[in-house]
């Protein structure tokens, strides 16, 4: 039996694929298309202390290779989180991540102080990356001295592992790793959605009601796989890579590029089956190459 | 249950300037209905979202479904092509259609029938909806809208209900929109379905008044199956699954009671 296992921050994942927060609810909608016993990790949709509307429409749109989103994180909040999302997650054999958005320092802290104690949640992944709000998300991961107080401030009042989820939109993404390593970060996961824009030259007007959206897909690939590189490079701590994954292939270029583990994000919108195909490519690949530990490939390049 | 399955042309043929009608073969069908729709997918790597249409008919058989579409963009034009015998790819059945029974209620204890209004490319779904509403023994009023003398459906429509038209130009029936040609032609009803352009949705919101009226509302979407989040409507009261003022198109909707929902 080849081992495909991988421990991040004391976490032990049946393997390294997850799916990427935001594209995936809590599983709920996708759990008619794959079993979710078979993934390394669900990872939540990011909650907050009290449900967000989001943006108005049109929220998403299609770009050469990918999309652009502009979700606006809405969420039902950290409440009804945990009373449907959490049990309908215990009833599986998968790690829980749940995603963490806030506007202000203390409504991130007021969140992870409500899950500190829900046994079912494995990690903690702060998302302060967002490219699509106006107050906090983004405003964390692009400063550095933000983003050093955030990762501070959530380490203390929590035990959980905690994963910082980084912006692609900054000059130096070594830089910013090394910044929440320094700060306390247990992990880090990256890259969230790079900033974007579509026209619609017909109607003459934006493409999203919020005029920028996140891009993803596979057309950013190439972008995620470089900063994965740089940043797992930059640290000691383990690296969650993720941008444009949709087959096994994909997952093993990020692990060779510093990846501990991976996470399939729009893709899944194209192919509901995205994240166990993965995982059989993994497998795959392992066997042909007579790979006997997945870990023999992390940041081998 | 829903699924990404591979389905198998039967025929396509175009039915007025860049309206065309696509039969497929698909397990999808099985579990399809009036209001519902698939997604489709290009074979264009490039452009990767599955196309949200609505399903204008389900064979008797239950193994076919059929698209009616407008060309509107490179999915749509990349469909158009597709020759009988073709593969194409579908996620589905997706959405919640229509509440048959629940429209029979309406018909039963007022006695005038269900209204079904069209408008444009929202013409299509409404003939399943007749069809399924005819079969259970619903009185069904059809008054479908067009820009001008390019109909298309019409006889269908014919043969489930009584079928009335519009256009904009006036080339053929009520010279207007759908909403004319109802009080032209003097349409009592107990129920109206609707499926059409933003504005049209929201005079016939204002017209249907205390009578139950029930809309199809599109919007761009990413998944198809409620994950994503990206085709929100603005609704009245706090939505169960949101917990927030919005509910999903593609999977709450895309038919709504129009009193539930804020257009």
């Amino acid at each position: 039996m080849r081992k495909t296992e991988v421990t991040i921050a004391g976490v032990t994942f049946k393997n390294p694929i997850m799916e990427g927060s935001g594209t995936f609810g809590s599983g709920m909608e996708y759990s008619e298309f794959v079993d979710l016993n078979r993934l390394g990790a669900v990872v939540t949709k990011g909650v907050a202390n009290v449900p967000w509307p989001g943006n108005p429409t049109p929220r998403v749109c299609e770009v050469y290779g990918g999309m652009l989103n502009a979700i606006g994180l809405q969420n039902p909040g950290i409440e009804v989180f945990c009373e449907r999302d959490l049990p309908f997650l215990k009833k599986y054999d998968t790690k829980v991540i749940v995603n963490v958005c806030g506007k202000s320092v203390s409504d991130y802290v007021e969140v992870v102080e409500r899950l500190s104690d829900e046994k079912r949640v494995d990690m903690l992944e702060i998302n302060v990356s967002c490219p699509n709000v106006k107050e906090g998300a983004i405003a964390f991961g692009t400063d550095k001295g933000a983003l050093e107080n955030i990762t501070k401030e959530i380490k203390a009042h929590t035990k959980k592992p905690v994963i910082m989820k980084l912006t692609p939109n900054v000059t130096d993404i070594a830089e910013m790793a090394r910044v929440a390593e320094s700060a306390g970060a247990d992990a880090l996961s990256l890259i969230n959605t790079i900033t974007g824009m579509k026209i619609d030259i017909e109607r003459r007007k934006f493409a999203l009601a919020n005029k920028t959206g996140g891009m993803s897909g596979p057309a950013i690939k190439p972008i995620a796989v470089r900063m994965v590189y740089q940043a797992s490079h930059a640290v000691k701590i383990p690296v969650i890579g993720m941008g444009g994954v949709a087959t096994g292939e994909d997952a093993i270029e990020f692990m060779m590029a510093g990846a501990s583990a991976v996470a399939v994000g729009m893709m899944n919108f194209v192919n509901p089956y995205a994240t166990t195909e993965c995982i059989e490519g993994i497998e795959r690949y392992m066997e042909n190459h007579k790979i006997e530990d997945i870990n023999e490939i992390i940041g081998c390049v | 249950m829903k699924s990404k399955t591979l389905g198998k042309v039967i025929s396509q043929k175009q039915l007025a300037p860049g309206i065309f009608d696509l039969v497929i073969e698909t397990e999808i069908a099985a579990e399809a209905g009036a209001g519902q729709f698939v997604g489709v997918y290009t074979k264009d790597a490039s452009a990767l979202l599955p196309r949200p249409i609505s399903i204008c008919g389900v064979s008797d058989d239950k193994k076919c479904i059929r698209l009616v579409y407008r060309v509107t963009g490179k999915g749509t034009a990349d469909f158009s092509g597709l020759k009988e015998n073709d593969d194409v790819m579908l996620l589905g059945v997706l959405g919640n259609g229509y509440d048959i029974e629940e429209l029979k209620k309406c018909s039963e204890a007022g006695g005038k029938g269900v209204l079904l209004l069209g408008g444009g490319i929202g013409v299509p779904p409404m003939l399943e909806l007749a069809k399924e509403l005819k079969a259970a023994g619903v009185k069904v009023t059809s008054v479908m809208g067009y820009r001008d003398d390019k109909t298309f459906l019409l006889d269908e429509f014919e043969k489930h209900s009584d079928t009335y038209v519009a256009s904009e130009d006036g080339s053929v029936g009520t010279k207007g929109n759908v909403l004319d040609a109802v009080r032209e032609n003097g349409i009592e009803f107990d129920a109206v379905c609707s499926c059409g352009p933003l504005p049209m949705l929201r005079a016939i919101k204002e017209f249907a008044g205390d009578k139950p009226a029930y809309i199809s509302l599109e919007e761009r979407m990413a998944c198809g199956v409620g994950a994503c989040l990206g085709c929100v409507v603005k609704t009245k009261e706090v939505d169960h699954h949101s917990h927030v003022n919005n509910a999903r198109i593609c999977t709450d909707g895309p038919v709504f009671a129009a009193s539930e929902v804020e257009i």
